[in-house]
């Protein structure tokens, strides 16, 4: 080995045997975990199988879970994008003033502490929160509309704190196009919504891309946001995991969910990235 | 009247006055450059006559049509910008037929002219890449295709081979000339280099500090500048102070240093003068037998010529000599200077602007 390698090694130690120490040690003991069996009066039993899996996978139950986990990271995404990348350009295009307080507006979700933030919309949106009570007062609706303990309600959560990622992913497209590009449609006879439909956005799709997979991936194992406005009625996948831990104890089922869900969101994240560079490596760097 | 007039063209940004009462023409089919160093005003004329930027005063003619109000998309001219601005997510057909899609020209109509553009720039079997896949050189010809295709009254080229590598450059040089001569479209570029500006344009405009300093032919503007900025600016020049004696049909007495030197009729009072003299005209002779004695500082050897900064009592002299096979003189040989009287430019002095 060379000194240039050696030294390389040594410099990123640190950062590696924190990674193995506090990621791949823990991740590697859930998925040994994920194979013991359990009994209610028992405890965790010695004895090793795939019955944790098979549980789960014959279960409509979990089924149920994981679609509705999974539909909710998707809806996310879909908004965060439908806001995120107008929001991208309007940033794309401010003077460089506005466009670092508008930067710090935009990631200020993420400046603020997840319980806080939930619990805030908690209150906004509970049967005798801040919407439904004005709603009333002003006689638009008689009975409260059930927002808390709704997928929509975890949904709006999750936007509210994913949009920044999504902004910021687009923004960097955005940035890596020449601006000249605009100037050049124009002088072809091109107006500006055909511009921005037609030259901006199609630029900007690699950052969508990449935004939608941090904000699908983050959203699918999302847990407190799920924990504290879908509570026990809308469970997603990792509140499930937290119930199996927690409540019923069941350490091995909880482990063979979390080890389901992480190679779910592995193969989601793996394809959506084949997809892309296949799609996309020949047109852009 | 001509084909683009430019009449009092003035663009302020608040305070500043980035192109001040600029007032020139150019005809029908020719190839003219706005020449001048960076800031001098001429990007900024670009935009105006593209329709990015909106004059503060005076006004562009078009083909007898003022262009005031007219938005960009709709003057029908021809760019190319020098990143070239070409849509990465477009295949070179595609962004070559981008505009003739706005035009709302039909798919078999615009298949063929796609198709002649290319040919144009001889790029007829690369149609399907994507821009990333390409080489400079090869870019900008597809950069050139998009503008021509819409067939545009006017060609507009701003700094278009500023990105290319020294050898490339050339070729592009002789290659654009080619094409704009072919396509028969009145051209106008804005350039920073000099060399560029002299081998393409059938006249240039000198721009400094947003003004128009000269406007003149290729030849002219190199021969007889008018000012000490457009001598020096264009190729090297030689310039010194000197007074101006008297000056008549028979040529001018001047005096410069110790020197009394002779020089063509000027329309210039006697007083201060500069005058510029250019390296390639000077001669190599005996000592004794120059007009002027120097010692040889340095020689650069640059293939085809010799380049030698001379000292002398007149300060540097920079002369250039073809290499025909020998050198004339070799560093630390004193040599004599010496010129055609008609080889010297006598020019006013240069009012010092802050």
């Amino acid at each position: 080995m060379t000194t240039q390698t050696s030294r390389a090694w040594l410099l990123s130690a640190p950062a590696l045997v924190l990674f193995a120490v506090l990621l791949l040690v823990p991740l590697l003991m859930t998925f040994m975990l994920s194979f013991n069996s359990f009994d209610f009066y028992g405890g965790i039993g010695t004895d090793l199988s795939l019955a944790n899996y098979a549980e789960v996978l014959g279960d409509s139950y979990f089924y149920e879970i994981f679609g509705r986990t999974f539909l909710i990271a998707l809806i996310t995404t879909a908004i965060c994008a439908a806001i995120g990348v107008p929001q991208a350009y309007i940033l794309y295009r401010m003077s460089p003033f506005w466009r670092s307080i508008t930067v710090l507006i935009v990631i200020g979700p993420l400046l603020i502490s997840v319980v806080v933030r939930t619990l805030g919309w908690a209150i906004l949106l509970g049967n005798k929160g801040v919407i439904n009570t004005a709603l009333m007062d002003i006689g638009l609706i008689e009975r409260p509309i059930r927002m808390m303990y709704t997928s929509g309600g975890i949904v709006l959560a999750l936007v509210h704190v994913m949009v920044p990622f999504m902004v910021l992913a687009v923004w960097a497209a955005l940035q890596r196009q020449d601006p000249a590009t605009e100037a050049a449609a124009e002088s072809l006879g091109a107006r500006p919504r055909t511009i921005f439909f037609r030259i901006i956005l199609p630029q900007a799709i690699p950052g969508v891309l990449s935004g939608s997979l941090i904000v699908f991936s983050l959203s699918a194992s999302a847990f407190a946001t799920p924990a504290i406005l879908g509570g026990r009625r809308v469970k997603v996948v990792s509140t499930t995991v937290y119930d199996e831990f927690l409540n019923t104890l069941n350490w091995p089922l909880g482990a063979a969910i979390a080890m389901l869900l992480l190679v779910a969101v592995l193969i989601v994240m793996l394809s959506w990235n084949s997809l892309v560079e296949r799609r996309y490596g020949e047109v852009f760097e | 009247m001509a084909f683009l007039e430019l009449h009092g063209l003035t663009k302020r940004f608040g305070a500043f006055t980035a192109v001040e009462e600029l007032s020139f023409a150019v005809e029908r089919g020719s190839f003219v450059s706005l020449l001048g160093p960076s800031g001098c005003g001429k990007t900024t004329t670009l935009q105006m006559v593209a329709g990015f930027e909106a004059p503060t005063e005076g006004k562009i003619v078009l083909d007898g049509k003022n262009l005031a109000g007219i938005p960009a998309r709709e003057r029908g001219l021809g760019i190319v910008f020098q990143t070239y601005a070409l849509f990465a997510h477009m295949t070179v057909e595609e962004n070559v037929g981008f505009g003739l899609e706005m035009r709302k020209v039909s798919k078999a109509e615009r298949k063929r002219r796609i198709a002649a553009a290319l040919d144009l720039v001889h790029l007829s079997h690369l149609g399907d890449r994507y821009p990333r896949a390409m080489s400079g050189g090869q870019r900008q010809r597809v950069a050139l295709a998009r503008a021509l295709v819409i067939e545009p009254q006017l060609l507009l080229l701003d700094e278009p081979l500023s990105n290319l590598d020294a050898k490339l450059r050339e070729e592009m040089q002789l290659e654009l000339r080619r094409i704009q001569r072919e396509a028969g479209v009145t051209t106008l570029m804005v350039t920073h280099d000099q060399s560029e500006a002299l081998a393409l344009s059938d006249s240039i405009v000198v721009m400094d500090q947003g003004r128009l300093r000269q406007d003149a032919t290729p030849f002219d503007i190199y021969e007889t500048p008018q000012s000490s900025f457009v001598s020096r600016f264009l190729g090297k020049s030689n310039n010194l102070s000197a007074r101006l004696d008297s000056t008549g049909s028979e040529g001018s007495a001047l005096v410069c240093g110790s020197l009394r030197l002779h020089g063509p009729l000027v329309d210039l009072r006697p007083g201060p003068v500069e005058i510029a003299l250019r390296p390639e005209r000077i001669a190599l002779v005996d000592p004794e037998a120059g007009q002027l004695r120097g010692t040889v500082a340095e020689r650069v050897f640059m293939g085809n010529q010799w380049l030698l900064r001379i000292e002398t009592e007149l300060g540097d002299m920079l002369v250039m000599r073809y290499n025909t096979g020998r050198a004339e003189a070799e560093e630390g040989e004193v040599v004599g200077l010496d010129w055609k009287p008609e080889d010297i430019r006598i020019l006013p002095v240069e009012e010092t602007s802050a």
